[in-house]
């Protein structure tokens, strides 16, 4: 079934110069699997193709179940250059937490 | 075993200090680590020390300090703080000032040789190109504009100043962990080649850096943020380092947030690029088999830091004016809120063009609706808003337009779609800074740190 990340995960972004990143959590090991297998950097270049206009990087940290997320050239040079309401990016990782993924309906914390 | 506690300070230029209270008078916190510098706060207070020489530092050091030291001599609590900005001398000076008025007794230290853009002409001639490190291009396409560059140092220098027997150590730009690894490093005696040991350092320095961040705050999640305990005492991360190199993370006793495997992980990532590459000045970190032990009650024991030799080059974070910010808002009520705020945008593009005047960018966000989610917005209930802001802002190269652009928006009132929401003053032209990170070689940074000490 299609299911939005906020329904299983949690996140957080920041901002590095002219970088957005986010930090995206699994909340069990089954749940981080599927992240593993879905999360990967052409979907995630997809979903942020708006304000990304550089190279998507993604780490997997099966110590921590996270990803780590690096979106390149995404923050218009920068936050103190940025036009943007959300100039340092806090928001990203809500962002993230809109897409969609594949997941079995029988993962642990999955939200109603 | 020995240990050491250090306790969170501020996480940025203009946080609260009532947490950092909580920890010395309720934490058993042995060092207080403050982080008032943010990548571009050099920015501001460059400009404040371009209307006044002895300024320059972040101004809430002093009054943090007016409120704490009284409890935290008591108890010996040390306090290193990044608060010296670009002018950690005239940062002693006034804290200086103001203890001998209270007849306060107190062993100062400042820690400078961080500021390089004075230094281009010398560096350029040793070899360094200082090329932007993301993208390659040349300093001299921005190098007239630059406002200020600083190296971010490690924690040498701070150890140098405890050796000496500080209290307060104030420092200009340095890694934000090394305000914790110092003191670390100075009281369990770890050597400057134990990688591993300086990495689990590192790791606490970084997860004390953010403050609340790091218990409980900002705590990103779709409703679990509503479960993190009384936001208005959300205590400050306090780390026990043991020398052994592991870390047990609590908070004072009484105080809101929450410490645990999944509020630290999160700030474990934050702001981190290559997880298995984290680079400091005294090591670089590899997380990947970082281990967080969740022991309950707000208690998460950390080990298993990887540590990799320290790099050749430290970085430097220049600021450099790229062109001016004007902006305009103006809020339309229900009904058909968004479209109206649609029709203001149009017709403000209209007088842009109209005016001929030489823009760069545009950006039209509409408040309550997009402008945090940009395109990921759901556009279901878009045309049903109770109320909307149009948000509109441009670069420009010329300080007069980006004046003259937010005072297009008044005139909406009378002449614009209907139920227009109040309009709060006119914004005016704000400078943009675009951000150069380069490397240089250590030594020639190094060489020239200078540690000094002064006896109140």
């Amino acid at each position: 079934m299609r299911v939005p990340l906020w329904k299983i995960a949690h996140a957080r972004s920041g901002d590095k110069a002219d970088r957005a990143d986010i930090g995206l959590f699994a909340w069990d090991a089954p749940t981080y699997a599927v992240l593993k297998r879905e999360v990967t950097s052409a979907r995630l270049k997809d979903h942020f193709k708006a304000m990304c206009e550089g190279p998507v990087e993604l780490w997997p940290l099966d110590n921590l179940l996270a990803l780590k997320i690096v979106l390149n050239r995404a923050l218009q040079g920068g936050a103190a250059r940025s036009l943007r309401m959300d100039n340092l990016g806090k928001a990203v990782a809500a962002q993230l937490l809109r897409m969609e993924i594949e997941a079995p309906a029988d993962l642990p914390r999955l939200k109603k | 075993m020995k240990s050491v506690r250090i306790g969170a300070g501020l996480g940025f230029y203009g946080d609260s200090w009532r947490a950092v209270r909580a920890s010395i008078e309720r934490g058993g916190v042995h060092y207080i680590a403050s982080d008032h510098l943010s990548e571009l706060t050099l920015a501001i207070l460059q400009k404040d020390r371009q209307k006044d020489a002895d300024a320059g530092y972040a101004r809430d050091g002093l009054p943090m300090l007016m409120e704490l030291w009284p409890l935290a001599a008591k108890r010996g609590v040390k306090f290193i703080l990044n608060a010296g900005g670009l002018n950690p001398e005239g940062a002693r000076a006034a804290i200086a000032r103001a203890f001998r008025d209270q007849g306060w007794k107190a062993t100062l230290a400042t820690v400078s040789g961080d500021a390089m853009l004075e230094r281009f002409d010398e560096l350029g001639a040793a070899g360094e190109a200082l090329a932007h490190m993301d993208t390659g291009a040349a300093l001299d396409t921005v190098r007239s504009r630059m406002l200020f560059a600083n190296a971010y140092l490690g924690a040498q220098p701070i150890v140098r100043a405890l050796e000496q027997g500080a209290d307060i150590v104030l420092t200009g730009r340095v890694a934000d962990a090394a305000l914790s690894l110092a003191p670390i490093v100075h009281e369990l005696g770890w050597k400057w080649d134990d990688w591993n040991r300086l990495a689990l350092g590192l790791t606490v320095g970084h997860l004390l850096e953010c403050s609340g961040q790091g218990a409980g705050g900002n705590f990103g999640s779709a409703a679990e943020w509503a479960e993190i305990p009384d936001y208005a005492h959300l205590g400050y991360p306090i780390a026990e380092v043991n020398a052994d190199g592991s870390a047990l993370f609590a908070k004072a006793p009484g105080t809101g947030g929450r410490i645990s495997f999944d509020t630290l992980r999160q700030q474990l990532l934050y702001e981190v690029h290559n997880p298995h590459a984290y680079v400091s000045p005294d090591v670089v970190l590899d997380m990947g088999a970082l281990k967080l032990d969740d022991r309950g009650n707000d208690q998460v024991k950390v080990t298993g830091a990887a540590g990799a030799p320290r790099p050749a080059q430290l970085k430097i974070v220049g600021g450099y004016h790229d062109g001016w910010m004007g902006t305009g808002m103006i809020g339309f009520s229900w009904p058909q809120a968004y479209a109206k705020c649609a029709k203001a945008a149009e017709t403000i593009r209209t007088l842009v063009a109209e005016r001929g005047w030489q823009i760069e960018d545009m950006n039209v966000e509409y408040i309550g609706y997009d402008s945090l989610l940009g395109a990921n917005a759901d556009p279901t209930y878009r045309d049903q808003l109770n109320e909307c802001f149009l948000r509109m802002t441009l670069r420009t190269q010329d300080r007069k337009v980006a004046d003259a652009y937010g005072r297009l928006f008044p005139w909406l009132g009378l002449s614009g779609p209907p139920y227009v929401g109040s309009m709060k003053g006119v914004q005016g032209a704000k400078e943009l800074l675009g951000i150069w990170p380069t490397l240089v070689q250590r030594e020639r940074v190094e060489s020239k740190v200078n540690v000094a000490v002064e006896k109140v």
